[in-house]
């Protein structure tokens, strides 16, 4: 059998398209793609390294926007994001298929490689929304609404237009504390940042950091959701399917008030 | 303002609220209006959801639960011996915008108990909205709930601010209106919602022509029945629904399992267990309405006056009209793939859209997501492996049970029936 290789790129989107260039150019055969964090060690093949190029990486989104819908394109941006292990090289399966533009369709779901980046993208697509519901803003001593996320997947760059336009009159910032980026909007435009946490900031226990009103709204926060709910149809499957308990932490209506 | 007493005034009347059971925020579009604060992008969002599983996307409050009617259903009748309290306009602002800036919620919906008048009562709803708009260029959703009564003026005034309205029909039928809500009349509920319909289509008219035209309850309007509190039938139910859909260009249709409030010889004891299986059974006939093509007549007929309650709706009608069966599922309409048992109408759009490039076998159709146990009696697909025995409708519907799990097999109780 036919040794494929192993390639390392810096996880970056232009990075992903850059190998995909290579694999093209040097006309490939791979059998694993990983990040450079993300890295395992394989004892049968020596890694190639693929330094990101900016231009290979323009002349790749070129032919996609040639060959594959905005719908397709939109698909395969939202399943890099997911982070998956084994993500790039299904990624790579559907950039090749595409290129070589026989029969092939991103709505045809008998394929396996498009059905499963469209199943990939969903799963996307819904941590997407439910960031966009719970993200709890609280308002600091600045002035700024503050809030803290830990998302399944990397889903900032997809929320930020979200909130962007929602919340235009009033300063604000969604920390990923899993992967310790944000965003920062300072009333004019959206800025991705980063963050040195005190990890009592980071549990709210802070009470210097918060305006004084902030813990009253989110005690009243606290006695609406509880006033809204009819006991005589307590239902709590359905409860922990929308509201699975990884989120709880950070929900003002499932987690215990700082004092 | 006094946190100590808006959140006691909070309590009441959200728990007095939560009896009205629209959450939509959905179906509005609204953007964001000179930097001010919100939007609706016309998909709606939960924020939260409460341990009864239902949707937290609006905060859902009375101005008042004061009430000069004595409706037998309702917590909030004057003849009710519980706590009163009145919001002040102000005070549901400062929430609103608060929980709004805080991303707890979508916006606002805002109902209330009638104090003086239909009117009075109206009017200060209408000034709630107002203020937000107005006031605080807030462009989040507003839901404002149509008071039995109101004058045509006011709501059309209503509509200007806010995104839907709704008058809860509440007794499905006229006369278990009559028996337990004597101090209203049907045509008080008819009449805002022909304010309403009207409004919506004088101003959709205008828009064509001129495009400044303001926006008038751009998520339209939606009612509300309770289920199980007459003795009516699921026929009656849905097609007053069917009803209210055609004649008022409805949004929605809500329906409400009882949830016995009071003692009282007309209605459930208090303790009866909720409609919950019943009410899930009118949602999906509702839905096969509104998305899956089907016409009232077909689910609920003088034969059939009622649901059942151990299949879902969609499967009894196959179940009766089993000569339509087997579809090829590579060559039938979309309209029909539509109607086979275990095919939501997300599959339906993958299998036409697969369809066009490959035929499509059982391992296709699986990894689609069609719930095979029970679409794989009414279909064939490319394999020469399909359901060949010539089986009884009764035989089909037991294979099908055996192999489902319901989230409801407590409540109809056939679990047992396997066995016995």
């Amino acid at each position: 059998m036919e040794k494929g290789s192993t390639l390392i790129y810096d996880g970056t989107l232009d990075g992903f398209f850059t190998l995909v260039f290579a694999v093209f150019e040097q006309k490939l055969k791979v059998t694993a793609i990983y990040t450079e964090a993300g890295v395992q060690q394989d004892f049968f093949s020596e890694p190639e390294i693929v330094i990101s190029d900016t231009e290979k990486a323009q002349r790749v989104k070129a032919g996609m926007e040639k060959y594959i819908s905005a719908k397709g394109r939109r698909a395969l941006y939202f399943s890099f994001l997911s982070e998956q292990a084994g993500i790039e090289l299904l990624m790579l399966q559907y950039l090749q298929q595409a290129f070589k533009k026989e029969n092939f369709s991103e709505t045809d779901f008998g394929n396996p490689v498009v059905l499963k980046i469209t199943q990939v993208a969903k799963m996307v697509s819904r941590e997407k929304h439910r960031m966009e519901a719970f993200v709890r803003f609280m308002l600091t001593k600045d002035q700024i609404y503050f809030a803290q996320i830990m998302p399944d997947f990397n889903v900032l760059p997809l929320i930020l237009p979200h909130f962007e336009s929602r919340y235009a009159d009033q300063k604000w910032m969604i920390y990923d504390l899993n992967r310790k980026y944000g965003l920062y909007y300072d009333l004019q435009t959206t800025r991705y940042m980063t963050l040195d946490l005190s990890d009592d900031l980071r549990e709210g226990k802070n009470g210097t950091f918060f305006d004084p009103a902030e813990i009253e709204f989110q005690q009243l926060w606290q006695q609406y959701f509880k006033s809204t709910n009819i006991k005589s149809r307590k239902n709590m499957k359905l409860h922990l399917q929308h509201v699975p308990k990884r989120y709880w932490k950070l929900l003002t209506e499932k987690s215990a008030l700082p004092n | 303002m006094s946190f100590e007493r808006i959140k006691e005034k909070l309590d009441i009347l959200a728990d007095a609220a939560k009896y009205d059971i629209s959450c939509s925020s959905s179906g509005s579009k609204r953007a964001n209006k000179n930097k001010g604060l919100g939007n609706s992008d016309g998909v709606g969002i939960c924020h939260s959801y409460t341990e009864d599983g239902r949707c937290v996307s609006l905060l859902k409050i009375l101005l008042t639960n004061h009430c000069i009617f004595d409706c037998a259903y309702c917590v909030t009748r004057k003849s009710n011996d519980i706590k009163r309290a009145a919001f002040k306009v102000q005070e549901v602002v400062d929430l609103t915008m608060n929980f709004y800036r805080r991303n707890y919620i979508e916006g606002l919906f805002l109902s209330s108990g009638i104090f003086n008048s239909p009117d009075h009562t109206m009017e200060r709803l209408v000034s709630v909205a107002k203020k937000l708009r107005l006031e605080e260029n807030f462009n989040g959703y507003i839901h404002l709930k149509s008071i039995p009564g109101a004058s045509d003026e006011l709501m059309r005034e209503a509509g200007l601010y806010a995104d839907r309205l709704s008058v809860n029909i509440e007794i499905p039928t006229i006369s278990g209106l009559k028996l337990l809500a004597p101090d209203k009349k049907h045509e008080d509920f008819i009449k805002p919602m022909e304010a309403v319909r009207e409004g919506i289509v004088q101003y959709q008219n205008e828009k064509k022509l001129i495009k400044s035209t303001p926006k008038y309850a751009p998520a339209g309007q939606s009612t509300q029945m309770i289920v199980g509190a007459t003795g009516e039938s699921d026929r009656d139910v849905m097609y007053s629904a069917a009803y209210y859909y055609k004649k008022f260009n409805m949004k929605r249709v809500y329906y409400s399992g009882y949830i016995p409030v009071a003692n009282d010889s007309r209605l459930p004891a208090l303790g009866s267990p909720v409609p919950i299986l019943r009410e899930n059974r009118l949602y999906q006939t509702d839905w096969l309405l509104r998305f899956y093509g089907f016409d009232i007549r077909e689910l609920l007929n003088e034969q059939h006056q009622n649901l059942d309650l151990d299949i879902d709706p969609k499967l009894s009608w196959a179940l009766r009209n089993r000569d339509m069966f087997p579809l090829d599922i590579n060559r039938a309409d979309r309209q029909l793939i539509a109607r086979v048992p275990g095919i939501g109408m997300k599959s339906v759009h993958k299998i036409t859209e697969a369809r066009k490039y490959r035929k499509l076998n059982w391992e296709h159709l699986k990894r689609i997501g069609v719930a095979l146990n029970r679409a794989k009696y009414f279909i064939t697909c490319d394999s020469g492996d399909w359901e060949k025995r010539d089986l009884s409708t009764e035989q089909v519907k037991g294979l099908i049970m055996q192999n489902s799990v319901s989230k409801f097999r407590k409540d109809t109780g056939t679990q047992l029936s396997l066995f016995s």
